[in-house]
């Protein structure tokens, strides 16, 4: 039995080494280009060596010869003698070099297992204008498995060969590019329609001209439509935003009518209590555990929120229930301490660090470019509208939290302890806006101000839904946010900004109460 | 009556007798009193003119300088460096005895980020504390909010940060860059072929003073370059704006097919969102690489830099210059953060604004040992065509337009927030408040003219 499991758990190792080892080649950029490189023809040293010694030479065609010589011979591994070369060269021979060795760099990288390296290199090949790049690409784009990537190295060849000397070669590579849709062909094409256009213009020219006429309709009205998406994208993401950061003042401030003006603090709270779970991450456990760290951070904001929001409620807000304006005051004072307090404690390096897989993002269409941050915000916004819709109409605090809401004295009489149903409700809300300082550290940067940024838009969501109405909170980001990125196109930040403020007074003016008033007498 | 008599007189003498019993009389205290009173003045009389003897005869009273820096408040993460800075300077002038003998005495003030408070207490420093010169200041907005107090009061400001130009002022000397010093070169080295050659060009700053100036002569030295009117795009956000989908969106746009730069005077917190949406966005740095003229290793510090790696900026000095003296001044400075418990302590790092901070207060106390006096106009004269070996390098003060001879130097951010230097001018660029593009009829001199005059 001892004997069978050892021999059993020997060959597990030398599988597991195996595997091992294979992984090491598999993973590693260097042995694969090697491998690559492999069934190519090994090129005779002697001219290669001879074109390495006159790339430096005076004359500028011997030069541009050996650079031929060593485009279509040489690979990646000349690049240590190439970095040679260059560092004793003189400034007018250093600029092609470097070409060069960008050159095989990108060639070697069309082969690299990391995509986004392909993409990248790919890109690159595209615009250095070397026309010897074409095949390469081709051949990378035949064997790519991942789309976005092949398109990439598509485009790529076909934009090189636009500037072929071939006519035929143009207009085929003009086609492409349009059955592409690729906004990166439009400069070129632009160019190459007007020459067509001249009165000079040769026949060859003209169907050249034809040919990226026809390519840049296509691109031009499939940009449209994936602009068209983007926006609503952005609307969507800008709305969710507003939603987080508004929901716990809508509690706090439609269903208790306390105005908390340190409602953007507390959110600050959240995000420092974040950069603080990274940094514990960081400090205690090893690197690998380091992306889990922004999950963990969520339940510790909203505690920490909500402990300060407990805090706040026992110590002042209790006493000014009903007095919204001295409310204001004293939470204005009290936002006034907290930032300070985040400035003296936390300085200013406080740099919170997205997880991997929540930064960069993903190519849906051509065109259409979506971060995978904004697409979690808005996929956080959802949750948290459930959550406090389970909260409050589910649950059995949330019955108490609107009993209390809607006749204080009667719920008082039934036997529901009113004031710790207060500190609960104030305390929730605040956990909430710990929650959008939680998800808001991977949109902007984590610094005292970060309340200052949001209040007023906070505000002005609650106010223009309709103070007490959770649906009208939604409604209004959604509204706010959507009209602010229709107009920002046109009128630039700063102007669209103002005339958002300016739709918003005049819709109050037209319906104070907000777009979903509270019906019924008002139960203070 | 006769038994009045005694009775009148008894009852005086008695009160007579009984105070004398009693104790000293009202009077008599009174008296006493002011003898004392008196020999206490004169005892303390002497003892200030013996004092002031003593002191005469051991080195002279301290000369007052003023800090006017916010200490809270929004620009309080960038200002609160320069006090450190400049009471480090004082430090280590005191430790080695002074100017002309006296010690330098500090004043610091906190103006809180708020400009009507900027000339308050720029105010307080001239008339009340009557300080010999202040270092100060960092946004444009209360350089310009104090102006009006030093002219009145001429007083004296060394103002260490790089800004808009367009000033000439008898009563501040400008340590940091002016637009050709910074913004032109930068553009100069991204149109050059060593720079990438890029021929699109987008504008992008906070709305303020600042910006609008910069792309102002920027615009100009571009269409005097001959760049079409079409590849030049201008755009401004507001303070504080967070929302950078749209314009990242348009930059996409406008860089599609290779070419294009974006010069970036985004002023605050604002920047981190507009690189964390370009990263995001799928753009990289050689798509369209941002030239920031705000950016510098201590805004790199509170920032995640995987964002912004190859983007670059434009300065007249980076911590990663290679001389012997800016090793030291690096080492003391993050050793001074320390010695002190400022927050982040040897993890602290020094940049532009620090380094001319820094030499301000070492040409100020040059000029005064030339000078052999502190008053404001015999200091200025003396400035004029100082040198001193700065961390960076030698710099050289103007001889008539109160600004500073610097060299410009183009620089990469790296992964650890520090900056590469990937370009330097060949030698130190001559300060030109008026830019040569916008208003090339005027010039800026103290010597010959009376300040700005028509060329």
């Amino acid at each position: 039995m001892k004997g069978q499991f050892t021999n059993v758990m020997i060959s597990l190792g030398r599988t597991v080494a195996a595997l091992g080892i294979v992984g090491l080649f598999l993973f590693s950029e260097q042995t694969l280009t090697i491998a690559a490189d492999g069934p190519v023809a090994a090129p005779s040293t002697s001219s290669i060596e001879q074109a390495l010694t006159q790339v430096t030479s005076e004359d500028e065609s011997v030069r541009e010869a050996a650079i031929r010589v060593l485009i279509e011979q040489g690979d990646v591994s000349l690049v240590p003698q190439l970095d040679e070369i260059r560092a004793n060269a003189d400034r007018s021979i250093r600029q092609p070099i470097k070409q060069l060795i960008d050159l095989f760099k990108n060639r070697a990288k069309l082969t690299s297992p990391n995509s986004d390296v392909r993409r990248s290199a790919a890109t690159d090949l595209g615009t250095s204008g070397k026309p010897s790049a074409v095949p390469w690409l081709d051949a990378a784009a035949a064997n790519e498995p991942n789309k976005w990537v092949r398109y990439t190295m598509e485009e790529s060849a076909a934009l090189l060969k636009l500037a072929s000397d071939d006519p035929s070669i143009k207009a085929a590579a003009a086609d492409k590019l349009g059955d592409l849709r690729s906004q990166n062909g439009v400069p070129v094409l632009k160019q190459l329609a007007e020459a067509g256009g001249g009165a000079e213009a040769t026949e060859s020219q003209k169907t050249v001209a034809k040919a990226a006429g026809a390519a840049i309709e296509r691109i031009e009205t499939w940009g449209v439509w994936s602009n068209a998406f983007e926006t609503i994208f952005r609307g969507i993401s800008l709305s969710s935003i507003l939603l987080v950061m508004s929901l716990g003042l809508a509690i706090v401030f439609g269903l208790m009518g306390v105005i908390n003006m340190a409602h953007g603090e507390l959110m600050m709270v959240g995000a420092y209590a974040t950069f603080v779970t990274q940094q514990i991450f960081k400090a205690f456990l090893p690197p690998s555990l380091f992306d889990s760290y922004f999950l963990t951070a969520m339940p510790v904001a909203f505690l920490a929120a909500a402990s300060f929001g407990l805090l706040l409620e026992a110590t002042v807000i209790r006493f000014l229930y009903g007095r919204p304006l001295e409310t204001m005051l004293a939470t204005w004072g009290v936002s006034l301490v907290m930032m300070q307090a985040a400035r003296v404690y936390f300085g200013d390096l406080t740099a919170v660090i997205a997880p991997g897989w929540l930064s960069g993002g993903a190519q849906v269409m051509v065109g259409v470019y979506l971060p995978f941050n904004r697409i979690f915000i808005i996929g956080m916004s959802i949750v948290c509208i459930l959550g406090v819709y389970f909260v409050l109409f589910r649950s059995s605090l949330g019955l108490r939290v609107r009993a209390v809401m809607q006749n204080r004295n009667m719920s008082a009489c039934l036997g529901i302890p009113t004031r710790k149903v207060d500190a609960y409700t104030f305390a929730f809300g605040s956990g909430l806006a710990g929650v959008a300082g939680w998800a808001l550290t991977l949109v902007g940067n984590v610094d005292p101000g970060l309340g200052q940024n949001y209040i007023v838009d906070a505000f002005m969501v609650v106010v223009t839904g309709g103070v007490g109405k959770l649906a009208g909170t939604i409604v209004a980001s959604l509204g706010i946010g959507g009209l602010n990125k229709l107009i920002e196109p046109s009128f630039g930040a700063v102007y669209g900004k103002v005339f958002i403020l300016v739709m918003v007074i005049l819709f109050l003016q037209w319906r104070p109460s907000g777009l979903f008033a509270m019906k019924g007498r008002n139960a203070d | 009556m006769e038994k009045n008599k005694p009775n009148e007189a008894s009852p005086v003498k008695a009160d007579n007798v009984a105070a004398s019993e009693a104790g000293p009389s009202r009077r008599e205290l009174l008296v006493q009193g002011s003898k004392v009173a008196a020999g206490i003045g004169v005892a303390a009389l002497l003892g200030n003119l013996g004092n002031w003897a003593l002191s005469y005869a051991a080195g002279k009273e301290p000369i007052k300088i003023g800090i006017l820096h916010s200490l809270s408040g929004t620009m309080a993460i960038s200002e609160v460096s320069l006090r450190d800075t400049v009471m480090m300077a004082v430090e280590e002038i005191n430790a080695k005895g002074g100017v002309m003998g006296r010690m330098i005495e500090p004043v610091v003030v906190d103006p809180a980020s708020n400009w009507d408070l900027f000339a308050e207490k720029a105010k307080q420093l001239l008339l009340q504390d009557k300080v010999a010169v202040v270092f100060g200041c960092w946004t444009s907005v209360s350089r310009k909010s104090v102006l009006p107090v030093f002219e009145k009061n001429n007083g004296l400001l060394f103002y260490p940060v790089q800004y808009e130009g367009e000033e000439c002022s008898r009563n501040v000397f400008y340590t940091g860059a002016a637009p050709n010093q910074q913004a032109v070169p930068a553009v100069d080295y991204l149109m050059s072929k060593e720079g990438g050659g890029f021929k699109k060009f987008y504008l992008l700053g906070t709305d303020y003073v600042y910006p609008r100036t910069t792309n102002k002569i920027l615009r100009a030295m571009l269409l005097a370059k001959k760049v079409p009117l079409a590849n030049i795009e201008e755009e401004y956000t507001p303070f504080h704006h967070q929302d950078y989908q749209t314009i990242v969106g348009k930059l996409k746009k406008f860089a599609a097919g290779g070419g294009a730069a974006v010069i970036s005077t985004i002023n605050g917190d604002s920047n981190v969102p507009f690189y964390k949406e370009f990263a995001n966005q799928g753009l990289r740095a050689e798509d369209a690489p941002i030239m920031a003229f705000s950016v510098a290793e201590d805004e790199l510090r509170g920032m995640d830099t995987s964002a912004l790696v190859g983007h670059l900026a434009a300065w007249n000095y980076y911590q990663s210059v290679d001389t012997p003296q800016n090793k030291k001044f690096v080492a003391d400075f993050k050793a001074y953060c320390k010695k002190n418990n400022l927050p982040d302590g040897d993890k602290r790092v020094t940049d532009d604004p620090i380094e001319a901070a820094y030499f301000g207060v070492y040409i100020w106390k040059q000029a005064v040992e030339k000078a052999g006096s502190i008053e404001v106009d015999k200091v200025r004269k003396a400035v004029y065509g100082s040198k001193f070996l700065a961390p960076g390098g030698e710099i050289m003060m103007d001889a008539a337009n109160h600004h500073t001879y610097r060299p410009v130097l183009i620089g990469e951010i790296l992964k650890d927030g520090m900056f590469k230097v990937v370009s330097r001018s060949k030698g130190l660029v001559k300060p030109e408040p008026w830019s040569e593009f916008t208003n090339p009829e005027k010039g800026c001199d103290w010597v010959a003219h009376q300040g700005t005059y028509q060329k």
